[in-house]
């Protein structure tokens, strides 16, 4: 599988220094997922920062540290997680199973109205990761956005003016874009998408019910 | 696994001091001596080896005292009051040990491993967030690590450094910036006043000749 749309090297930076909000790592470690050219050139960058770390000024550690660390270690390691669900999901990478609880057949869809249907993913609240379920053929609402917008196809394809984004496909939006993503023909297409604050729907009827969709 | 080894008990005695010095490469800037370079790199690695086949205190000790104190300075640069720092550093470096097992020298140098669990424990201390990782390759790391690949991870490590001091001041900084801080590239984009552009263009130029450093491409 070729991916067309990769994440850009700074975005990725962001990633491997741990300074993106939780729905943007679900976005960003779902397309590393599936795309490994991304994957590789997170290798490099975080190979980057281990040299930055190596090179970097030091803050010494009071007396008796080693020996607390020794005792730590000696405590044996914290619990385990839970281990991930386990099988395979031909359409939900591993991160987002991790999210929903389960494959595809977990995700507990509500419908927006026009065919499509979202999922909100439980996330620390200064961004939103949703699952969107788009029929074949059919437009999303013109929705301009505030602040950052990735948006991951998980399967079929949409076509965003000039573009067709398809599975591993990554849309990254900055500020002030207005754009009309349309699912392509032929299947649904399932899109995980992370904005940072609130979807501005220009429509007047999805506007009216936003707040109450929690989008 | 080794793990009984690792998990294995042990009375926590008094370790010597550390007496580890890293050989300094007196090399000219753009060629160091393989040998020279593996003897630095090797070290860490097979720190880390011991460290999982033989619960080995001494080779834990030197890693500690030389990677505990870059730990702190990062999660005190991302915030973090010394204290707090001080506490967390200790649990990265429990990680450490914890997880010696799972460490692969073909994939990334000791330096590389140690920034990803103290980047994973700072989004947990700053952010309270969970992190999610990429899905692991179904094929898995090699169950013994081929020594081009350590090697080349090794060589690649000490390029990276070299290249890192010779960048541009304002590249540098800015790169600095990227991965010790809490701040995105828009936000430090933000803060600075500098434009958004500026800080991308900036960055990716500091990244692509890292990598071409990295790949060991003669210009």
């Amino acid at each position: 599988m070729t991916v067309h749309h990769q994440i850009s090297d700074e975005y990725l930076t962001d990633y491997a220094a741990g300074n993106l909000a939780e729905a943007f790592n679900l976005a960003v470690a779902s397309h590393v997922s599936l795309c490994p050219e991304s994957r590789a050139r997170l290798d490099e960058i975080e190979a980057v920062g281990g040299a930055v770390l190596e090179h970097c000024e030091t803050a010494s550690m009071p007396a008796g540290s080693l020996e607390a660390t020794l005792a730590l270690i000696a405590a044996g390691p914290p619990a385990a997680a839970a281990p991930p669900p386990a099988g395979h999901c031909t359409v939900l990478p591993q991160p987002v199973r991790d999210y929903v609880g389960g494959d595809i057949s977990a995700v507990r869809w509500r419908p927006v109205g026009m065919g499509v249907k979202q999922a909100i993913l439980s996330t620390s609240d200064e961004a939103t990761a949703r699952l969107l379920y788009i029929p074949a053929g059919c437009e999303m609402p013109d929705h301009g956005h505030r602040g950052l917008e990735m948006t991951l196809v998980l399967q079929g394809a949409f076509l965003d003016g000039e573009d067709r984004f398809a599975r591993g496909d990554l849309e990254v939006a900055d500020d002030d874009v207005s754009h009309m993503p349309v699912a392509d023909e032929g299947e649904d297409c399932i899109c995980l998408a992370v904005t940072e604050g609130p979807l501005k729907f220009s429509g007047l009827l999805p506007r009216l019910v936003q707040p109450f969709l929690k989008i | 696994m080794l793990t009984e080894t690792i998990s294995a008990p042990f009375a926590v005695s008094r370790v010597p001091p550390a007496t580890y010095s890293v050989p300094k490469s007196k090399r000219d800037e753009n060629r160091v001596a393989v040998s020279q370079t593996s003897i630095e790199q090797t070290d860490w690695a097979n720190h880390v080896l011991r460290i999982c086949t033989h619960g080995d205190q001494a080779a834990f000790a030197e890693l500690f005292q030389h990677f505990a104190p870059r730990v702190k300075a990062f999660l005190m640069k991302s915030g973090a009051s010394p204290t707090l720092a001080e506490e967390c550093t200790q649990e990265v470096m429990a990680t450490l040990w914890h997880k010696a097992h799972m460490f692969d020298p073909a994939k990334a140098s000791v330096a590389t491993w140690v920034f990803t669990i103290a980047r994973n424990r700072k989004v947990d201390m700053l952010r309270r967030q969970r992190r999610p990782e990429p899905e692991d390759l179904p094929w898995g790391p090699e169950p013994e690590p081929e020594q081009a690949d350590v090697l080349s991870r090794q060589q690649e490590a000490e390029r990276l450094a070299k290249a890192i001091a010779a960048l541009p001041e304002k590249q540098r900084t800015l790169v600095q910036d990227a991965y010790f801080g809490d701040l995105s590239h828009r936000e430090i984009a933000t803060r600075t006043g500098l434009p958004l552009g500026t800080i991308k263009s900036r960055l990716r130029l500091a990244l692509d000749r890292l990598r071409h450093e990295m790949k060991g491409v003669n210009e």
